[in-house]
């Protein structure tokens, strides 16, 4: 069965805090679900489906079901893949939308680490208890920016990546992190700045590394006959991949992700090639994230991935594969250390035409939203959704 | 400019029924991997099945304790340390640190041989290596 055409994203919230100091995450999750279905034209009862992560307050999505009011949830998820997790919870919400599980489905995201002084990429962390990998990894130092660093140490080894062509993303997002008032980092930054900026783990330098934000973002997702009764351009789910990548054993290969695998999926349902994406939001928790993404969906050969992203080539008006347009994780934001909700909502943006004019892609009806959760350099989840306007 | 290894205080570590006699051998400077007899494979991280064949058919052997750096990194914190995966002779890549010597020195390829770091407590030592 395919989801291609069976569910429209209606609304769409970023909430423009970038450090949340007098708010709680349940406040936020709130205040970004009263947003998005206030640009949908809809109000919470119309919710019969909720989705959220491991990361909102409470157990499963009991806790902020009750929070914010949802009593007439008849469909709930809370599958969690860290930052992928949200491009996941479109493709979930568009199954069941189309098996009749739900008729309008609420995804929320929200997070305060930037306000809690969270060492979130530099200090080592595990993601529970009974974790029987922990023993294996923790004691040696893992941590998010180490386990990322190994990925593009070994890159370089095998294809010549440098960290100039890694320097290039970053140009890029800041390109576009200029245009967005809400944008943490909105200087535009040279490759020298950033192959000159401090190094956290090699070869990754503090400007490879996506900013530590509050905030957050929701999503409303609803079946075709309520989408065309609402106000909103009219973006539709067109295609839905999903994958994990893991350490194989003891035979891992850190040169790929999980792309490989959930990117010809999104394109093989939505019937359409990486050639054909006018728009793409891309996972950047790091440059080097972003770099084998666009190799592992196919916007590039495996390896060329340096040459891909060099001189402007993800830059809006400039190159071949505008990224990011809102500066992404490596200049906006990076809500509770999780990208995806926010590469959905640019990618919306873009469809229905209302990113910044400076960044908007011309006419742009076909978009592709891709995240990497957890740790590239160990285990990951991976989720790519293929978006279009009608 | 050289960065020496850190000897950077070592976290306990979570000793569960299933990994202890991995860790008792480390206790006895012995590294032991997984061994799937289903399929005569060897596997990384020590675990109560196979990741092959998901049968309870396993037992934990020693390892030569040599390998090659895959990958690696040197996290640039206050107590610089090199996080790598090792390619033991076995095949098996294993998550660990390279210690012991400049960190400005490590590369892929490198060949290197087990250590064993003294971690907080009682708990076991660390399985980590150090270039031959």
């Amino acid at each position: 069965m395919s989801i291609n055409g069976k569910a429209y994203i209606v609304g769409a919230f970023e909430h423009p805090t970038r450090k949340a100091d007098d708010k709680s995450v349940a406040q936020l999750h709130a205040e970004v679900a009263y947003g998005a279905l206030q640009d949908a034209g809809l109000t919470k009862d119309d919710i019969d489906g909720f989705f959220c992560t491991g990361a909102a307050p409470g157990l499963g999505p009991l806790n902020m079901a009750d929070y914010l009011g949802l009593t007439k949830l008849r469909h709930f998820d809370s599958t969690d893949v860290g930052g992928s997790s949200y491009v996941m919870h479109v493709g979930h919400a568009a199954e069941a939308i189309s098996m009749g599980l739900c008729d309008i489905a609420l995804v929320t995201l929200a997070g305060r680490p930037r306000a809690e002084a969270m060492a979130t990429g530099t200090a080592p962390r595990s993601w529970g208890v009974n974790v029987p990998d922990d023993p294996f990894e923790i004691p040696y130092g893992r941590t998010v920016a180490n386990a990322y660093a190994m990925c593009a140490m070994r890159h370089m080894h095998e294809f010549g990546t440098t960290s100039e062509q890694l320097a290039w993303i970053k140009v890029a997002a800041s390109h576009h992190a200029q245009w967005n008032e809400q944008a943490m980092l909105r200087k535009v930054v040279t490759v020298e700045d950033v192959v000159n900026s401090p190094m956290v783990s090699d070869p990754l330098h503090r400007l490879d590394c996506c900013v530590i934000s509050d905030g957050g973002g929701a999503l409303i997702i609803a079946k075709p006959e309520i989408a065309r009764s609402l106000k909103r351009p009219l973006v539709k789910v067109k295609g839905h991949g999903e994958a994990t990548k893991n350490q194989n054993a003891g035979y891992t290969d850190l040169t790929y992700s999980g792309a490989r695998w959930s990117g010809p999926r999104a394109f093989e349902e939505a019937g359409v090639t990486p050639q054909d994406i006018q728009y793409a939001s891309i996972y950047d928790s790091f440059t080097i994230t972003v770099l084998m993404q666009l190799e592992d969906l196919g916007f590039c050969e495996k390896g060329q991935g340096g040459k891909f992203v060099s001189d402007g080539n993800l830059i809006s008006g400039v190159g071949k594969l505008p990224f990011n347009t809102d500066g992404g994780g490596l200049c906006n934001n990076h809500p509770a250390n999780r990208g995806g909700m926010t590469k959905v909502i640019e990618a919306v943006r873009q469809l229905r035409g209302e990113a910044h004019p400076k960044v908007q892609v011309p006419g742009c009806t076909l978009a592709l939203a891709h995240g990497t959760g957890g740790l590239l350099g160990t285990r990951h989840g991976s989720a790519t959704v293929i978006l279009e306007r009608e | 400019m050289a960065t020496p290894a850190s000897n950077r205080a070592l976290p306990a570590i979570a000793v569960d029924p299933t990994n202890k006699p991995y860790f008792d051998a480390a206790r006895e400077g012995r590294m032991l991997i997984g061994l799937c007899k289903d399929t005569g494979k060897h596997f990384w991280y020590p675990r109560g099945c196979s990741p092959f064949t998901l049968s309870n058919n396993v037992e934990l052997v020693e390892a030569k304790g040599t390998g090659t750096i895959y990958t690696y990194t040197v996290m640039r914190t206050k107590e610089p340390y090199c996080v790598a995966y090792v390619e033991l002779d076995e095949g098996v890549r294993v998550f660990t640190n390279i210690v012991d010597c400049d960190l400005d020195e490590v590369r892929i390829g490198q060949k290197v041989k087990v250590v064993f770091k003294p971690t907080q407590g009682d708990s076991p030592p660390a399985t980590m290596f150090t270039p031959v």
